[in-house]
């Protein structure tokens, strides 16, 4: 199996999808980075560079006021609490809350990238990994090796978690190392809030907490990955189904483009939680953003993309061994 | 005396509820080269996809070296190499990492017998060049020294000659003799291309829409079959005297066919002399295993 991985490796490295995945991805940062410069440069303008140091004392002491006052609810009080830890961790080591470091900006570009662009990058790498061998016609010398049709599939699909594993990690690292340049790269340490949850239309609070960011970076990156894998996989599927790659990579593309939209305007059709492509961007249940549909959840998004994912990879092997190949 | 390499028996193949293949039977030697003899669309790509395991068939049974294909593909992968119509290897790598790469999917193929299957197709310059910048003939050998990595006991070759310059077949038709009378391999190679067969085969199986018409040694079916071309004036009369004694067929440039027969041609010979008309030709012919294809298919099948 090793020796079948490292053929796919080669064949990969050799056709350079990596290397222009890396292209884009580095270009993209430079893009943001650039981006996130402006707007700070703005923010700076308007409010002053020596200022925030006072402002974020007189949030605090907001803040220790209303937790004075005894007409208050328990959850918002520790509501207030939490986001007075915050601020005082801000103050006490001196970060600007509204200037991100190379961390922050690492979280707002993979939050944002989680439902589109790294299903995209994914795309190139899935999309053609087996339907590239039917229209080169090395499908052919492949299936009549002594190797049973299974395991060359696997070896394929390993080879694509890989791919998927160094995408993601090529994403964070040159995210952290390009904005760094910029942003500068402290803030690891930096707490973030969470914990928030939606249900009923109100915002509970009462699971909410402080995370250091690394921490919350590592669950970001991991539901990330998740989120790739499937789609990753049904690209995958589509590429044994569809021989023609521009088929195959026209039907994810559309797929992942009416997520999009679909996010959007689907809150009264119900049953649109059970397709895949409304529940990407599971990084929004960590920062409590309000589900496209009532009900979902980050477990009941999670359970719908594995069914997928089981469902695809099962299509997958089964059509693979069995086709007739012309 | 020899061995049987590979033996199909009663192979059938349905698509979509038409019999594509009905009932295929044949067995290939140790060191002969066997001819698939067809017009396209008769059924020999089916065939051979199916011999090689890419299609799976409706029923019936194929072994190579004695392994079944459906129940033990992997053993019987090992004694087989093959090229399915062109060799079709990644453009994008070198000539060395596709051997390379068809290399780790066999066991004990190491990189010592990599270089000795390169040196056999002669390809040593050029090995590590990018398949793209290869022309075609460099690329059927790189084919051809691919299929023979695990050192196969049977050869199967899609129309090998397809696109190949005159030198370029007659090497390749060299080398797959050599294959078979030195190595002892068994090679099946199938062709719509009769003078093919006909100069690299040892026996061969004439398929026609999925079914085999006749197999046997190439030597024996142009023997039974020797013709005399007549070119005679006035062709008419001519007919009707040779008509007497045998079939005759008059070709559309003027020329009557009738069957060779040693005894008879002298005695036909004096009678067209005495009845006035003139014998300008009398040959002899070996016919081509195209008139023996129209002549088995019934003709109009349209070669090629």
């Amino acid at each position: 199996m090793a020796n079948l991985i490292q053929n796919e490796m080669m064949k990969l490295l050799a056709r350079k999808r990596i290397q222009v995945v890396g292209i884009i991805v580095a270009v993209l940062v430079l893009l943001f980075t650039y981006a996130q410069y402006k707007q700070v440069e703005e923010q700076r303008e308007k409010l002053g560079t020596t200022d925030w140091r006072a402002s974020l004392q007189q949030q605090i002491i907001d803040i220790q006021n209303r937790l004075g006052s005894s007409r208050m609810s328990d959850d918002w009080r520790e509501q207030l609490q939490v986001s007075l830890k915050q601020q005082q961790y801000y103050l006490d080591h001196n970060i600007n809350p509204t200037e991100p470091g190379a961390p922050s900006f690492v979280r707002m570009f993979v939050e944002n990238s989680s439902d589109l662009f790294i299903p995209l990058l994914v795309m190139i790498i899935a999309s053609d990994l087996v339907s590239s061998e039917h229209s080169l016609g090395s499908i052919k010398l492949l299936l009549t090796r002594p190797v049973k049709r299974w395991r060359i599939l696997l070896s394929k699909y390993i080879t694509l978690l890989l791919a998927i594993s160094a995408i993601i990690a090529m994403v964070g690292v040159l995210a952290y190392l390009l904005s760094g340049i910029v942003f500068g790269y402290k803030g690891l340490n930096t707490p973030v809030i969470t914990g928030f949850t939606v249900e009923g239309g109100n915002l509970d609070t009462s699971q909410v907490r402080l995370l250091a960011q690394w921490k919350f970076l590592l669950m970001d990156f991991g539901l990330v990955w998740f989120v790739a894998v499937v789609v990753g996989t049904l690209a995958f599927m589509l590429s044994v189904l569809i021989r023609s790659t521009a088929a195959g990579m026209g039907v994810t593309l559309a797929a992942l483009i009416s997520g999009a939209i679909l996010s959007n305007m689907v809150s009264s059709w119900e049953s649109a939680k059970y397709l895949f492509m409304v529940n990407l961007k599971l990084t929004n249940y960590l920062n409590g953003v309000a589900p496209p549909i009532e009900g979902m959840t980050l477990l009941s998004s999670m359970t719908v993309l594995f069914v997928w994912w089981a469902a695809a990879l099962v299509v997958s092997f089964v059509v693979f061994t069995k086709q007739d190949v012309y | 005396m020899s061995t049987v390499t590979l033996s199909v028996s009663n192979l059938r193949k349905m698509i979509k509820g038409k019999e594509i293949i009905k009932g295929l039977n044949f067995e290939l030697q140790e060191g002969e080269v066997f001819g698939f003899l067809g017009p396209n669309g008769a059924g020999k790509t089916t065939t051979i996809r199916m011999l090689v395991g890419l299609i799976k068939p409706t029923s019936g049974s194929i072994e190579i070296c004695g392994y079944d294909v459906k129940n033990d593909f992997t053993k019987a992968m090992q004694y087989m190499g093959c090229i399915v119509e062109n060799p079709e290897l990644y453009p994008f790598l070198s000539g060395y990492d596709n051997l390379l790469h068809f290399a780790r999917m066999l066991p004990e193929v190491d990189e010592h017998r990599i270089a000795e299957v390169v040196s056999l197709v002669g390809m040593q310059a050029r090995i590590h060049d990018r398949v793209k910048t290869y022309s075609l003939g460099m690329r059927q050998r790189l084919g051809i020294a691919q299929a023979l990595l695990n050192r196969p006991k049977v050869l199967i070759l899609d129309e090998p000659t397809n696109g190949l310059d005159p030198a370029g077949i007659r090497e390749m038709r060299q080398f797959i003799r050599a294959l078979a009378e030195q190595e002892g391999l068994s090679v099946l190679v199938s062709s719509h291309l009769l003078s093919e067969i006909q100069l690299l085969c040892d026996r061969v199986a004439i398929i026609s829409k999925g079914e085999i018409i006749q197999v046997d040694m190439v030597a024996n079916l142009l023997n039974k079959q020797e013709k005399i071309i007549w070119r005679i004036e006035p062709i008419q009369k001519g007919k009707e005297i040779l008509r007497r004694y045998t079939e005759v067929v008059e070709t559309d440039d003027g020329y009557l066919v009738t069957p060779y027969e040693e005894k008879q041609a002298a005695i036909w010979n004096r009678e067209l002399i005495t009845q006035g008309t003139q014998v300008l030709e009398m040959n002899r012919r070996l016919p081509a295993l195209e008139d023996l294809f129209l002549e088995l298919t019934g003709g109009g099948e349209g070669i090629g």
